[in-house]
């Protein structure tokens, strides 16, 4: 069963600008090398004015319909929900074009790169579902990619790596560090110190240096501008939770800026790993302090001398050491919760979506299924309405899941 | 105000500045490095101490650092062994911001007065950011060297030349850290440009590692700053006699 609402994308005004230069709290800012400074205060003029300009939207809005697929609708659970005892509803960025809600940010920095009338794109990817994503949309631009991504992640998400290529991307393994996402992005920062005339840097999430956060947030906030009046038609009223993953947040963020002013309680939910207590997690927010990487204050995992320490996460997404500054900033109000799912609750819990539902989910959104699976009837009451986003669908995993569970390749 | 009035004597009497980069830990004979660049005519050392994740790097020094994170190099360690070095020309750190935010901006301002460094590079410390850790220097005696780019505008390079102390650091080249074939088209422009900007000592680097190339740079410029260059000898296997040798090379390029 699906909502009603679909048809043309009408985006919401403008959302608050963060303060100062880029604050969110005490959290954001612009912590980049000067060769890259005056190219960000550029990028952040240019998206003010066109997120503020009816033309720009307006093409942005109509490539979210037309190219995209959107609006995507929500999706009420039966069978999981009698299974959890309490209703679920997810939305379902798995059903866009490249199949993650990756896609909404790319089209709006590709439109934003045309305007500024540059040629080369870069960007980082873990999961390889922004580098497609930009892949893509560098296709439908006429721009040149390259994208970056760890030796680990090639490996793990080898269908991806394929697609990228298949669009005519670039794709440069990373080797140094950790080889997964932390690297990719200083790779991608390194290339962007040199090319930054001609180039403008796609960052994947709602992480790096003034303007990104506010302006990937901007571009990922039609999924919860979408889902909470469908959720309003489904269930007459805000859903008691809206749960999303968080790797950088912006899937969480996209979906928790438009129920911020609600009753909700929203859920960002961390990759545990193997465990908090193993240290071998990506629960920035549970377990980070403050400090400055990739251009942002915010937390990060690290050891007492600010070295920054690799993350672990069964999905290449959440593999990631660090988290968005809004997420830093709405944890320090207590707007939000981040607990965390380890990879077994997230693997069990792509499972359980497939079975009850007939839908594969990312291994990303699967620690949402997975810890909505642990909590329900405990934090989460019995009886409760909830929301997850679904980030995307988890074609891209299933090799790899079936090897983790069978212990062998299955081909 | 030692680097900065260090720097200008020496300019004063007509030499051409040379400051080599040294990766902090990187080996047990780093500190036989210092001592024998500043033999061989260093009029200043900078020392890096490593951070995992040098986004301002190229390959050379980005290995350096991880090769001394792995024999055991903190910024504590780096910092109290430079103590011992007792040289005749300032020391310079050159770190990245979070190491000197999780010390804690008093504490690690305190910790190099004490070990006797006189300036500090911290790249992603752009000048928009500068206010928490630059007052905790200033406070402390450290002087904060800023980079200027060829990227910069003209108000900014101002305002950049205006708050920096120590010298102004001029990169020569739209890139990261690491040696280049040629010397960069921008470098001689970019002296050029802090010069005509300031009166405080302006040293050129970011991809210069040969005697010719320095020459070419320092040529509208008071100096240059060298590391990839020396850091790629020591990677190689190469110890202090070998650094002597290449900055006495670069010294007497630099003054004929
Ligand atoms: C499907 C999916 N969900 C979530 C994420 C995590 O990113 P974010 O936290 O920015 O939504 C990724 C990242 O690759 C992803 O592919």
């Amino acid at each position: 069963m699906t909502s009603p609402s679909r048809g043309a994308v009408s985006l919401a005004p403008p959302g608050p600008e963060p303060t100062g230069l880029g604050r969110f709290g005490e959290f954001g800012g612009r912590f980049v090398p000067e060769p890259l400074a005056p190219a960000l205060a550029d990028l952040e003029r240019e998206f003010r004015v066109a997120w503020a300009s009816p033309d720009f939207r307006g093409e942005f809005a109509g490539l979210l319909a037309s190219y995209a697929g959107r609006p995507t609708p929500v999706t009420e659970c039966e069978r999981l929900s009698e299974r959890l005892g309490v209703r679920v509803l997810l939305k379902r960025e798995d059903l866009t074009h490249t199949g993650s809600h990756k896609i909404n940010n790319v089209l709006g920095q590709g439109l934003l790169t045309r305007r500024m009338g540059k040629t080369r794109v870069i960007a980082e990817t873990g999961a390889g579902q922004h580098g497609v994503a930009t892949a893509t949309a560098a296709a439908l631009f006429g721009l040149e990619c390259l994208v970056f991504m760890g030796a680990v992640d090639v490996e793990r998400q080898a269908l991806n790596v394929w697609r990228m290529r298949l669009l005519g991307a670039e794709v440069v393994t990373v080797e140094s560090g950790s080889a997964t996402l932390k690297d990719a992005i200083n790779e991608a920062l390194r290339d962007w110190v040199a090319t930054v005339e001609s180039t403008h840097y796609c960052i994947g999430s709602v992480v790096g240096p003034a303007p990104y956060p506010w302006m990937v947030r901007e571009f990922q906030r039609v999924v919860g501008d979408e889902a909470r009046p469908q959720c309003r038609d489904l269930l007459g009223a805000d859903p008691d939770f809206v749960v999303a993953c968080v790797g950088g947040g912006s899937n969480a963020i996209g979906t928790f800026t438009a129920f911020l002013d609600s009753p909700s309680r929203l859920i960002g939910v961390e990759a545990g790993g193997l465990g908090l207590e193993s240290g071998r997690h990506g629960a920035s927010v549970a377990r980070g302090v403050p400090g400055v990487l990739h251009g942002a204050r915010s937390l990060f995992l690290q050891d007492e001398d600010g070295q920054i320490l690799e993350a672990h996460s069964v999905s290449a997404g959440l593999d990631y050491p660090g988290v968005g500054p809004e997420h830093a900033a709405l944890a320090a109000t207590g707007r939000a919760e981040y607990p965390s799912a380890t990879d077994a609750e997230a693997l069990a819990g792509f499972q359980l979506l497939a079975a009850t539902e007939g839908i594969v989910p990312a291994l990303e959104p699967a620690h949402a299924i997975g810890w909505l699976e642990r909590e329900a009837g405990r934090a989460v009451p019995t009886g409760s309405t909830v929301l997850v986003t679904l980030s995307g669908r988890g074609d891209k995993d299933a090799a790899y899941v079936a090897e983790q569970l069978t212990g062998e390749p299955i081909a | 105000m030692k680097l900065e009035s260090h720097l200008r004597e020496r300019r004063e009497a007509g030499r051409s500045l040379l400051v080599p980069y040294v990766t902090g830990g990187l080996g047990a004979a780093w500190l036989d490095v210092v001592r024998a660049v500043v033999d061989a005519g260093a009029d200043a050392v900078e020392i890096g101490i490593p951070f995992s994740d040098p986004v301002m790097d190229g390959r050379t020094i980005q290995e350096a650092s991880q090769r001394a994170l792995d024999i055991g190099a903190t910024p504590a360690k780096v910092v109290a062994e430079a103590a011992q070095l007792e040289v005749e020309v300032p020391l310079v750190v050159m770190t990245y911001y979070n190491p000197v935010l999780r010390a804690g901006h008093e504490r690690f301002a305190a910790s190099l007065a004490d070990a006797g460094f006189d300036g500090a590079i911290v790249p992603d410390l752009p000048l928009d950011e500068l206010d928490g850790w630059g007052g905790a220097a200033e406070d402390a005696g450290i002087e904060t060297v800023l980079l200027a780019a060829p990227s910069t505008p003209p108000e900014r390079l101002r305002a950049i030349c205006d708050r920096s102390r120590g010298f102004v650091y001029g990169v020569a080249l739209m890139g990261v850290t690491g040696a280049r074939e040629r010397l960069a088209a921008e470098a001689v422009e970019m002296g050029r440009r802090c010069k005509a900007a300031t009166d405080r000592p302006v040293l050129v680097g970011v991809g210069i590692s040969t005697p010719e190339q320095a020459v070419g740079a320092a040529a509208a410029a008071d100096g240059v700053i060298v590391g990839s260059a020396l850091i790629a000898r020591l990677l190689r296997g190469g110890g202090p006699e070998d650094a002597h040798a290449f900055v006495a090379e670069l010294r007497a390029a630099l003054d004929a």
